[in-house]
């Protein structure tokens, strides 16, 4: 089998912080991490390889240079190969443009994949669509919300959920999955993963290298435009009651609950 | 590169790499000047506070329209059906659509998919639906994906819409992606806000970012349809309108047979009032300090006569209950009337997920938690003390 896992670096934003006084975004020592959900497509991805012995698992990348990092960490933790779409043109891509260049990319893998992977979202801009994106360049089926899935004789039977529950589901493969968080624990790179990322030269593929229409990709190819950017407006409170016994506090709460007729 | 730098003015300060939401801006080893990279989306956070002026938009060339903008009208809803129940947020949808396509002075359409489904026709007039689309056909049965997306690409291409807005849930978001791409258009997921511009008919779409820390506001300038999917209980479900109605069109789409095969579907929530939707939530943090004490929270939500328990993500992960019931950015976005936060901090990604309660309680012993920052009624204390004498009270 040959599983393409699309990998995404992203800011880590719990550090994000909004400046108080500015309210502008304080990104300082900010570091960049692989988007958690994209560990455990990939994880998905190594625990499969470990039950059907001669898979392959790329790990795929677009994003500035400094994305091979993610390319390595991938290949620590037991990528067979990796691929660094890396091109001024592809700067401002959306989510379709992005969707179209990753798709381009997945076409020149040899052999043809046999699962292609997502996240279910990345972390700075939660969209959740590039996913679903590729799989319609690609011609393939997509199970969103992934987080079980089985191979066997050329059909995956895969677990997602649902807002309320889950469903199982059988699908001829190739198809693409988008993997949420509950599928598995992401393992750590071993220190032979570590070895070989460490001497892994990582040389960045072009737009054209891949054949993608210099029409369909980068800023001018994004049906969409960011036109402003701000920060939520700071939030008010209300009352906040301290030093009281507990039974006082909490019979003055079922008054004031009482009194707004919520209860 | 839509971002100029005039090296020359740079100083080198670094007060545009501080801000950019991108980490698209480096400084230069050599001597401090800034440079951009791929990430860039031209946003524009950087030029505004550039000290010096070095840092400016050049017009992006406009990208190439897929069809004349004024060709489409109309303002359509997905109207979210799960075995022949509607969903909430096709109403919430509605409210919002209605309001949206009087401004603009269109109809206000709603489509819906599904295989015997003509029962969920009526409630969509009465709240405010013009027209309804339907498609009832076998392949959309059971939801996946192919079959629904090509049902919607199809019913666009006909009817030539110029808003299409669906439910940011497991399956708008699943679906209407590939609709995007079908239709050749842009798509602005999980929004919080949306309104147009009558003049230009643009839809202004904003959503929050990066863990809910900075909004965007986005358009989608010249494809049509414009898209959105909204996260259900952003906005309110209108009343409906007894008697109200409209026209029906029953639309002829040629599906393939689903390519997924649906073998075993679990209701995993089928003893518990689901978060998404309740009046009244009472949610469990890291300082409930156990699965046991979610026993306590289950106590409270019967004392308020059946409310739903939730959790943050930090319970969640620590296994104490299921994902099910997480609330916030990756969890579900909640709207109760009473929102009973205890021990919770109330970071930035579980305050998106309910911060738009109609009255929220926080119990924490830490007076600084930020989660009092939203609390209409916070109580400074421990919870094991306070939540007893609260079952008490309610009791009584
Ligand atoms: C991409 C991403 C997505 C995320 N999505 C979500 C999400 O959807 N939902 C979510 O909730 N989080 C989410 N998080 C995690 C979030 O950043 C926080 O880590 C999490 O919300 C913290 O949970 P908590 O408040 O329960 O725990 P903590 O932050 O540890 O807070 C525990 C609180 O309990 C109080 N406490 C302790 N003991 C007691 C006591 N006896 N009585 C009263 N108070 C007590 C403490 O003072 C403290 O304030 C996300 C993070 C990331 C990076
Ligand atoms: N630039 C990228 N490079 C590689 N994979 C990506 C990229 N952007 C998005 N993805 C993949 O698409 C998933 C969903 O991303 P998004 O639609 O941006 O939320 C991520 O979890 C990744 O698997």
């Amino acid at each position: 089998m040959h599983i393409v896992v699309c990998v995404k670096q992203v800011p880590n934003t719990t550090q994000v912080r909004i400046h108080p006084e500015t309210n502008t975004l304080v990104r300082d020592g900010v570091e960049s991490v692989m988007n958690p959900f994209d560990e455990n497509a990939l994880e998905m991805a190594l625990q499969l390889k470990e039950k059907h012995p001669g898979t392959k698992v790329t790990a795929l990348t677009m994003g500035p240079a400094q994305a091979a990092a993610v390319l390595k960490e991938a290949v620590g933790r037991g990528a067979d190969e990796v691929m660094l779409l890396c091109d001024k043109a592809f700067a401002g891509s959306d989510t379709w443009a992005t969707s179209y260049a990753l798709s381009r990319a997945i076409g020149t893998l040899e052999p043809k994949p046999d699962l292609v992977l997502f996240g279910k979202q990345a972390i700075d801009g939660d969209t959740a669509q590039v996913g679903p994106g590729v799989a319609d360049w690609l011609g393939l089926p997509c199970i969103t919300y992934a987080f079980g899935i089985e191979v066997a004789g050329g059909q995956a039977v895969v677990q997602r959920a649902f807002e309320d529950g889950y469903e199982r589901l059988e699908v001829a493969l190739p198809c693409a999955l988008t993997v949420l968080k509950e599928a598995n624990v992401p393992r750590m790179a071993s220190l032979r993963g570590k070895m070989a990322a460490k001497k892994l030269e990582i040389a960045p593929v072009t737009a054209e290298q891949i054949g993608a229409d210099p029409s369909r990709i980068g800023l001018t190819a994004s049906p969409t435009r960011v036109v402003k950017i701000f920060s939520p407006p700071p939030k008010t409170g209300g009352v906040k009651w301290q030093g009281e016994e507990p039974a006082a506090m909490a019979r003055k709460l079922v008054e004031a609950l009482r009194e707004r007729q919520v209860i | 590169m839509a971002l100029n730098i005039d090296l020359d003015l740079c100083t080198g300060c670094g007060a545009c790499v501080a801000v950019c939401p991108f980490c698209a801006l480096t400084q230069r080893a050599s001597d401090g000047k800034v440079e951009v990279n791929e990430a860039c989306t031209a946003c524009g956070a950087c030029v505004e506070v550039c000290p010096v002026g070095a840092l400016s938009l050049a017009a992006a060339p406009a990208a190439p329209a897929a069809a004349a903008p004024g060709a489409f009208r109309g303002l359509w809803v997905v109207a979210e059906q799960r075995r022949g129940r509607l969903q909430e947020v096709a109403f919430e949808l509605l409210g919002k659509g209605r309001e949206l396509a009087d401004q603009l002075g269109v109809r206000l359409g709603a489509v819906l998919l599904g295989y015997g489904v003509g029962d969920c026709v009526a409630p969509l007039f009465e709240h405010g639906a013009d027209r309804v689309y339907v498609v009832d056909h076998p392949a959309l049965e059971a939801y996946t994906s192919e079959p629904y997306a090509e049902a919607m690409s199809e019913l666009i291409r006909r009817h030539k819409p110029e808003i299409v807005l669906a439910g940011a849930t497991s399956i708008g978001r699943g679906f209407i992606a590939r609709v995007a791409i079908q239709v050749n258009t842009g798509l602005t997921a999980d929004c919080t806000e949306l309104a147009v511009d009558p003049e230009t008919r643009q839809l202004l779409q904003t959503r929050p970012a990066f863990g809910g820390n900075i909004l965007a506001t986005i358009l989608c300038p010249n494809h049509r349809p414009q898209m959105a999917t909204v996260r259900p209980k952003v906005f309110a479900r209108p009343a409906p309108e007894a008697g109200r109605t409209g026209e029906r069109l029953d639309e002829t789409v040629e599906l393939k047979a689903p390519v997924v095969r649906v073998l075993e579907t679990v209701n995993a929530m089928q003893n518990e009032v689901n978060v998404a939707g309740a009046e009244f939530i009472v949610t469990g943090g890291r300082g409930l300090g156990g699965a046991e004490n979610f026993k306590l929270l289950a106590e409270l939500a019967d004392a308020l006569g059946g409310a739903a328990v939730g959790a943050s993500r930090a319970a969640v992960d620590a296994g104490w209950i299921s994902s099910f019931h997480q609330v916030g950015q990756t969890g579900k976005t909640v709207r109760p009337k009473i929102y009973i936060a205890c021990g919770v901090s109330g970071q930035i990604q579980h305050l998106v997920g309910m911060s738009s309660s109609d009255t929220i309680i926080a119990i924490n012993k830490d007076p600084e938690a930020p989660i009092f920052a939203v609390a209409d009624i916070g109580i400074v204390g421990g919870l094991f003390e306070v939540v007893p004498e609260l079952i008490k009270a309610l009791r009584q």
